[in-house]
This record gives structure tokens, C-alpha cells and sequence, in this order.
């Protein structure tokens, strides 16, 4: 069964996306084109640029009706290879791909990230699609829901759980939160093949040290608001909505809790509260800069019962000094009757010298900056609900 | 012989086919649903999940009868019976 599944799920079908899109090509020279995924509750949505990032072309959507939770662009080994984790709320949750650029995807075949059967557990969502190290390219990682690890070795092709997450003594106490029992962040260690980290809401931070084999709980210092005053610190339980790392500097983290702003600078060891200066330490999403590590983004919600931004106003929240302080960065957004929210995947960066920055927000709003945060602006504002935005860049012929 | 009716969703995963018939012994819609899912796996995975469960928003009807009003996956198919796979209420 096991082999049947995986010859169907190579033989790729390629369908045509119902938006006709087409890259954007340059007579006779291969042209540099920026991306700009975006996931919404209703399809994905590619928009494509030039390296000015001034003008961006709206294609889709794609997987119509359908949730895009997660989004990878994976240019590894030679490859230009997009996935897309869509999930219609009849049919249920597929992997797809597509080799150019977004153009045509794989037409869905037999479920390729499943759970086995005697884990008692059936495939919700997928939370996220990670692309492994440099020195791994056919590796891949997919966080789902309900919370689990799973691992591709051949490009995404066929997927195994990991046993070490998936029979985890604690796994029976995990709880959902109010998006479901997600594992939603993967964090490798560029420097040590044996390291990797994951976050889950709610469960909190895990880490292996041995290549995924065990996981020991690392949240040490990270309140759990919504349990009883002295329980608060539990060992495991958090509701962890992000953490982001910078590869250069791949031990130390930043945390963005259900109430708590975290950093830590020992691999999750400990955690210190880096809330200095924000207007409320809850919210979703967190967003390292490409090249400073330093400098961390993020979008502050004023609270968990009023998921809304803090006094009406669209607010991305800077540090540079890895959380000593916080700035605001406005220029280019609501000040007012702006009640957003932005999403724990919805927050993203492009990897140019200046950095471009972009969110989604819950009300179909998309924002760019082309000057790591300096000025924003618009770039759509009348999508389906945006839950996952991811860059890349293509070439195309 | 069954005749399990499949979605316009679904039709892709069989050929572009809209109708698969079953020549083997099906004596419950479980048995069925193997059986489709003989003929193709994707189809089958977009009906039930990875324990063997109807999806939430997927109705099974036989000779007219939800399933869910009858005997589940356990209701009996007798020969000539024709199953419909239909979309449940419910939109994205």
C-alpha cells in the first residue's frame, strides 16, 4: 500500500490553475521574479514582482474554496519547487506542488502526510512546510494538526511521522487552542544535524538533541496565563504561538507567547521576558530579519478575548537590540479604526539587502515594505482572510 | 454489482469518471468504499480519513438514505444498489 501510494503520488498530473496565470518572462533572457505567497481561508494567492518590488501582479486564486495554511517555495538543490498545504472542508487536507513557480499544480492524489492507523489520529491541517538544512536538500518537515512532526527524505514525496513526537509521554495532556492542536513551528540548527526545536499550541517549545529521536519540553520561564495562578510555569502546556531564530546566530530565540514575549539565548534552556515597550505582549505572529540578528518583528494584539489591534491602530513593533527595546513602525498605516489581526504565519521577509518586510491580516489586507519596516504600503486589500504569507524568488525563462 | 455515484470534486481522482462500478461482493458501504478506494486510493482518502472515518462533511446516501440514519459504514449494499457521495452543507 505504502509503495502504491508513493509511485501515485510521483507520477505528478499537472492541472492548469483556473487563474491562467502566467510568469512573467523577459524575451529571450531569464528574468529574476520576487514571489509573495499568500494563503487565505479561500485559496492561495501569488503575486509576483521584479527585484524593485514596487509593482506586484495578483494572481489566483488557487485551491479555490479551500484553507492554504502553509507555503514553501524550496529552491535547494537546483530546484523550483513551490508546495501548497490546502484543505477544503469537505474533501479534507492535501499536499501540492508545483515545479513552476505556481503556474500549474499537482493534481491531488492519495493523502501523502497521514497518520498510521494505530495512532488512533487523522490529518486536520498542516500547520507548516519547512524546508530542511542546506546540506539535507530532498529533506523536508510539515508540522500539523493534530500536533505532529512529519519528515520527507525524497523532496516531499513520501512523509513518515516522527515516533519520537508522535508516542511523546506528554502528547495525551496537549490541549488544543482556539485554532486547534497545532505543531506550528520548526527550528533547525544549521550547525548540528542532531538539533532541531518545535513549538506547538498548546504543548510549548520541544527540543532534540539526537536527530528527532527524543524531545525534552523547553519552556522554562514561559507563563501559561490561563491556568491557575500557581501553576503558571508548568513544564510543558504553554500555548506558544511563534519563535523565529537567526541561522547565524542559531541558539539564541525569540518567543511570541499567548500573553509573553520571549528570549532566549541558551536553546530554549531558559527564557527572559523581552516585553519592553510594547503595547501588549499577546499576539500571533514574529518575524526575524534576514540579516541582523538582532532585529525581530512583530504585531501586537491587545488580547486574547479581543483579538484586535491595540487602540485601533495597524502597528508592526521592531527591535533591534534583540528585545531591550521596541519601536513602532507606522509610516504607511492605519492609525485608526484599524481593529486587525495578524496571524502567526501571516508576518514574513524577503531576503534582499534591504530587507522587504510583509503581513496579512485577517481582514484581507496586505502590507509590503521595501525599507525593513521604514514605510509600508498596500499592496492588496480585499482578500479572503490571510493566514500565511511566504516570499521567494524565481527564475524564470 | 454497485454503482457508487462520485462528485464532480472527485471525479478527477477516477478518471474523470463520475460512476465507478463495483463487479465484486460489497455487502456493507465499508466494503465499498475499499473497493473504490482499490480503484483509486486518492478518492477514497478525500472520503474517509486515515482511521477509516467518514469525513465530518461528507454524506453517503444509499438507494436514497443517508448512511448516518441508518447503520453508518455498516449499512448493507444489495446488488444493484447505487451509493452517492455528496457534499454535505457546508462551504469554504
Amino acid at each position: 500500500m505504502k509503495k502504491a501510494r508513493a509511485k501515485a503520488a510521483a507520477k505528478k498530473t499537472r492541472v492548469k490553475a483556473k487563474a491562467k496565470a502566467k510568469p512573467t518572462r523577459a524575451s529571450g533572457s531569464k528574468k529574476e521574479e520576487v514571489l509573495l505567497l499568500v494563503g487565505t481561508m479561500k485559496g492561495a494567492f501569488i503575486l509576483r514582482s521584479d527585484k524593485s518590488r514596487k509593482k506586484w501582479k495578483v494572481e489566483g486564486p488557487h485551491f479555490r474554496g479551500e484553507a492554504v495554511y502553509a507555503l514553501l517555495h524550496d529552491t535547494r538543490a537546483g530546484r523550483s519547487r513551490t508546495f501548497a498545504a490546502t484543505n477544503s472542508m469537505h474533501w479534507g487536507p492535501t499536499l501540492r506542488t508545483s515545479d513552476d513557480n505556481g503556474v500549474t499544480w499537482s493534481e491531488p492524489g492519495p493523502q501523502t502526510v497521514r497518520f498510521p492507523a494505530e495512532s488512533g489520529r487523522a490529518l486536520a491541517q498542516i500547520w507548516q512546510i519547512a524546508p530542511g538544512r542546506a546540506t539535507e536538500p530532498d529533506v523536508l518537515y510539515c508540522g500539523v494538526e493534530p500536533a505532529a512532526l512529519f519528515e520527507s527524505r525524497d523532496g516531499g514525496t513520501t512523509w513518515e511521522p516522527n515516533k519520537g513526537l508522535l508516542n511523546h509521554e506528554h502528547q495525551p495532556k496537549w490541549q488544543p487552542g482556539g485554532g486547534g492542536l497545532c505543531l506550528h513551528t520548526i527550528v533547525l540548527d544549521p550547525t548540528n544535524p542532531r538539533r532541531m526545536l518545535i513549538a506547538m499550541s498548546t504543548g510549548g517549545v520541544y527540543r532534540s538533541d539526537d536527530g528527532g529521536k527524543s524531545w525534552r519540553a523547553r519552556n522554562s520561564g514561559v507563563r501559561a496565563q490561563f491556568m491557575p495562578e500557581a501553576q503558571r510555569y508548568p513544564e510543558f502546556g504553554q500555548c506558544v504561538h511563534k519563535v523565529v531564530h537567526h541561522p547565524s546566530r542559531p541558539g539564541r530565540l525569540f518567543l511570541q507567547n499567548h500573553w509573553g514575549l520571549y528570549r532566549s539565548d541558551d536553546w530554549g534552556d531558559s527564557w527572559k521576558d523581552i516585553a519592553n515597550g510594547v503595547p501588549s505582549d499577546f499576539g500571533f505572529a514574529m518575524q526575524m530579519h534576514p540579516h541582523d540578528p538582532d532585529t525581530v518583528y512583530i504585531v501586537p494584539i491587545e488580547a486574547d478575548m479581543f483579538r484586535a489591534t491595540p487602540e485601533a491602530k495597524l502597528r508592526v513593533y521592531r527591535t533591534r537590540n534583540a528585545g531591550a527595546s521596541w519601536e513602532p513602525l507606522t509610516r504607511g498605516l492605519p492609525q485608526s479604526g484599524a481593529y486587525e489581526n495578524v496571524l502567526r504565519d501571516a508576518l514574513t521577509a524577503d531576503s534582499f539587502d534591504s530587507a522587504g518586510i510583509y503581513f496579512g491580516t485577517r481582514s484581507g489586507k496586505l502590507y509590503g515594505s521595501r525599507d525593513e519596516g521604514g514605510t509600508w504600503t498596500e499592496i492588496a486589500n480585499a482578500l479572503p482572510p490571510i493566514v500565511c504569507v511566504k516570499t521567494g524568488t524565481a527564475v524564470s525563462a | 454489482m454497485i454503482t457508487v455515484e462520485l462528485p464532480k470534486a472527485l471525479c478527477s481522482y477516477a478518471d474523470d469518471k463520475s460512476s465507478l462500478v463495483l463487479e465484486e461482493s460489497c455487502p456493507t458501504v465499508r466494503d465499498a468504499l475499499v473497493a473504490v478506494g482499490r480503484k483509486s486510493q486518492g478518492a477514497l482518502d478525500r472520503i474517509m480519513d486515515e482511521q477509516g472515518d467518514v469525513r465530518r462533511h461528507v454524506n453517503i446516501f444509499v438507494n436514497g438514505e443517508n448512511i448516518r440514519f441508518l447503520n453508518g459504514l455498516s449499512t448493507p449494499t444489495r446488488d444493484g444498489a447505487t451509493i452517492f457521495v455528496i457534499a454535505a452543507v457546508s462551504g469554504g
